[in-house]
C-alpha cells in the first residue's frame, strides 16, 4: 500500500457529513493564521486609544477651559468614545479583508469546492468574523474609555465618568456593539465587491463621506441618518441624548436591520455568482 | 463508482460559445489526458465540474451524483487549479488545515499529506516564500487530504523546471495505478504522450477526440520512415517511382510517407542498394494535435 492509499484517519474526525462545526473550525484557522489580521486588530486598539488620548488630552478634555454653556454639556463619557471614527476604520478593513482576501489569492475556489453549499460557507465565515469583532469592539470601546477617563481626570477639576454612573456602561459596551455591526457591514460590502479595495472605498463612503457631506444631500435621505454609520448609529455613546437623536437604542437597533438586509443581498449574491 | 461523467456540457458568456456540446467519462485507474489549446475550454470544464460555475446546459456527475451533493467533497474529489491560489503570508501547514477541517479532517492528515509531498521540512514557513515547484506540491497534498477517488489537475506542470515536471507525472501514474481517476489538463501534446493512457481533446470548446492514446497516434496522422543509404539519390528515385513521397531529412536520410519499411526494404534489395538504418517512426503526437487542433485556434500566429 503506498502512502498515497493510506486510508484518511478514522474515529471521531471521519464524516458522514460536513457539520457546520467543521466550517467554522475552518474559518477560524484562516482568520488566525492570517499575520494582517493580527496588525489590523491591534492597529484597532493602538490607534483608538491613542487618539482617545490626544482628544483627552486636549483643551475639549479640560471641564475648567470650556463655556458656561459648553460645560452644561458636559459628557466625558462620549468624549473618550469620540475616537469609534478610527475604530470603525479598523474593523471595517477586518471584515472586507476577511472575504477579499480569498478573491485576492483564488483560494475562494478552494473554499467553494471543499465547501459546495455557499451559504454554509459564507455563514461560517461571517459567524467566526461576528465573535472576533463582537470581543474587539468591546475591548476597543472599554479601554477608549478607561484610558479616555483617565486623561481627563489628569486635568485639574474636570469631572470624569466611571463604569458604576448611571448609562456609561450602556454607552461604552453600546458603542463596542456600533463597532462589530459596522464590521458586519463591511463583511456584507466586501462580498459584494470582492476587491480589498473597492470594498475599501464603498465602505469609507458609506461610513465618512456620506455623513461629511450629509447636508447637501436630498431631505428624503437625510431622514435614513438616524440609521446611518457615523451619524444616529453611534449615538449611543452620548450620556445625554442630543435633541436630533432622542432614541440612540432605536438608531443603533435601525442601522443593525439596514446592515442586516444588506448581507441579505450580500449572501444572495454569493449563492449564485460563479468563480 | 468514481467516474467523472460529462454530458452535453455547454457554457455561453454572452454571445461566445466558451464549451459546446462536450461529452465524455473520465475512468478509474487512467490518467486522462485534458488536451485543447489555450482558451479551448478546458478550465471552463474543469470549474463546472467542481460546481465553481453552473453550466449554460448539460450536466457533470461525479459518480453519479452533482458535485454540490457530495455530502463530504474532499473525500471523493481533489483538485489542483491554480498552484498560486494561497494566501503569501499563511503557512503552508495552516493552509491545508483550514482545507482539511472545513470537511472535518484533522491535523494528523496534514502532516501526512505534507510527508507525501516532500514539503514536511517547509510546513511552518509562509507560503508565499515557495517556489512555483514548491507550490505545485502544496496544491498536490491539498487535492490528497481527503483520500479522494477523483483528481482533476489543471496545467499541473506549467512553468515547472524538469525535476518537477518528473515528480508530477510519476505522482499521477502512481494515483493512476491505485485505481483512481485522474483528469489532467494540458496543452502540450509532448507532456501528454508520456503520462496519459487516456485523451479527451477538445478545441473551441468541442470534442475533437475521446480515445487511448495508442489509438489516438495510429489513427490520426501518417508514420514516416527514416532510410539511410549508400546511394540515396538513386533510392530516392526508385521510392518516388514506387509511389513514395521523399523528403531530406538531416546528414542525408530520406525521410519517406506512403511506404512502410518492409516495401522500402524490399525496393532497396531489389535494386542493389545497400541500407545503413532503415527506421519507421511514429507520427509525434505534437503533430497530429496541431492537425486536429489546426481549425480551432482561437488567435493563430502567422507562419514566417
Amino acid at each position: 500500500m503506498s502512502a498515497a492509499t493510506r486510508p484518511v484517519e478514522t474515529g471521531p474526525a471521519a464524516r458522514t457529513q460536513v457539520r457546520f462545526a467543521d466550517l467554522l473550525r475552518s474559518e477560524w484557522t484562516k482568520f488566525r493564521s492570517l499575520p494582517s489580521v493580527r496588525w489590523t486588530l491591534l492597529a484597532m486598539l493602538v490607534f483608538t486609544t491613542g487618539i482617545t488620548l490626544l482628544v483627552c488630552g486636549g483643551d475639549q478634555g479640560r471641564y475648567s477651559a470650556l463655556s458656561p454653556e459648553d460645560q452644561l454639556a458636559w459628557d466625558p463619557t462620549a468624549l473618550s468614545l469620540n475616537s469609534f471614527f478610527m475604530a470603525q476604520l479598523c474593523v471595517s478593513v477586518l471584515g472586507i479583508l476577511v472575504v477579499t482576501s480569498e478573491y485576492a489569492t483564488g483560494t475562494i475556489r478552494t473554499s467553494l469546492s471543499a465547501m459546495p453549499r455557499r451559504g454554509r460557507l459564507l455563514a461560517a465565515k461571517t459567524s467566526v468574523f461576528t465573535v472576533v469583532a463582537l470581543i474587539a469592539g468591546q475591548l476597543t470601546s472599554f479601554v477608549a474609555f478607561l484610558a479616555g477617563q483617565a486623561m481627563i481626570g489628569s486635568h485639574d477639576g474636570s469631572p470624569t465618568a466611571s463604569l458604576g454612573d448611571p448609562g456609561v456602561l450602556t454607552a461604552v459596551s453600546g458603542t463596542g456593539l456600533y463597532l462589530a455591526a459596522i464590521g458586519l457591514l463591511a463583511v456584507a460590502v466586501g462580498t459584494l465587491t470582492r476587491a480589498t479595495a473597492g470594498g475599501l472605498a464603498v465602505q469609507v463612503g458609506i461610513t465618512l463621506l456620506v455623513p461629511a457631506f450629509g447636508g447637501a444631500l436630498p431631505s428624503g435621505v437625510q431622514k435614513a441618518f438616524a440609521y446611518w454609520p457615523s451619524l444616529g448609529g453611534p449615538e449611543i455613546r452620548n450620556l445625554v441624548p442630543t435633541p436630533e437623536y432622542p432614541d440612540a437604542w432605536t438608531n443603533l437597533a435601525g442601522m443593525t436591520a439596514g446592515i442586516a438586509v444588506v448581507l441579505v443581498v450580500a449572501f444572495a449574491v454569493f449563492r449564485r455568482r460563479e468563480v | 463508482m468514481t467516474t467523472i461523467e460529462v454530458r452535453e456540457l455547454t457554457k455561453r458568456y454572452g454571445p461566445d460559445v466558451v464549451v459546446d456540446g462536450l461529452s465524455f467519462t473520465v475512468e478509474p485507474g487512467h490518467v486522462t489526458g485534458f488536451l485543447g489549446p489555450n482558451g479551448a475550454g478546458k478550465s471552463t470544464t474543469m470549474r463546472m465540474i467542481l460546481g465553481l460555475a453552473p453550466p449554460t446546459a448539460g450536466s457533470v456527475r461525479i459518480g453519479g451524483r452533482e458535485y454540490a451533493q457530495l455530502p463530504v467533497p474532499l473525500t471523493e474529489v481533489g483538485a489542483l487549479l491554480d498552484a498560486g491560489a494561497l494566501h503569501p503570508a499563511r503557512r503552508a501547514d495552516d493552509h491545508l488545515l483550514a482545507i482539511a477541517q472545513s470537511n472535518g479532517i484533522g491535523r494528523r492528515r496534514v502532516a501526512e499529506v505534507l510527508a507525501m509531498v516532500g514539503l514536511e521540512k517547509v510546513a511552518h514557513r509562509r507560503a508565499g516564500g515557495f517556489s512555483l515547484g514548491m507550490r505545485q506540491r502544496l496544491g498536490i497534498a491539498a487535492a490528497l487530504l481527503g483520500d479522494p477517488q477523483i483528481l482533476i489537475f489543471d496545467e499541473p506542470v506549467n512553468g515547472l523546471d524538469p525535476e518537477g515536471i518528473r515528480w508530477i507525472r510519476d505522482f499521477m501514474r502512481t494515483l493512476a495505478a491505485e485505481g483512481r481517476s485522474v483528469l489532467c489538463s494540458s496543452h502540450l501534446m509532448s507532456e501528454m504522450a508520456v503520462t496519459a493512457d487516456h485523451l479527451v481533446v477538445i478545441g473551441r470548446g468541442r470534442l475533437i477526440a475521446d480515445t487511448s492514446m495508442s489509438e489516438f497516434t495510429r489513427s490520426h496522422g501518417e508514420g514516416t520512415v527514416l532510410v539511410r543509404a549508400e546511394y540515396a539519390d538513386e533510392l530516392a528515385r526508385h521510392l518516388t517511382a514506387a509511389g513514395g513521397v521523399v523528403r531530406r531529412g538531416l546528414e542525408r536520410s530520406l525521410i519517406v510517407t506512403g511506404l512502410d519499411s518492409a516495401e522500402i526494404g524490399r525496393l532497396a534489395a531489389f535494386h542493389g542498394v545497400t541500407l545503413s538504418e532503415l527506421t519507421p517512426q511514429a507520427p509525434s503526437l505534437e503533430d497530429v494535435f496541431m492537425e486536429l487542433t489546426q481549425d480551432s485556434v482561437e488567435y493563430a500566429g502567422a507562419t514566417a
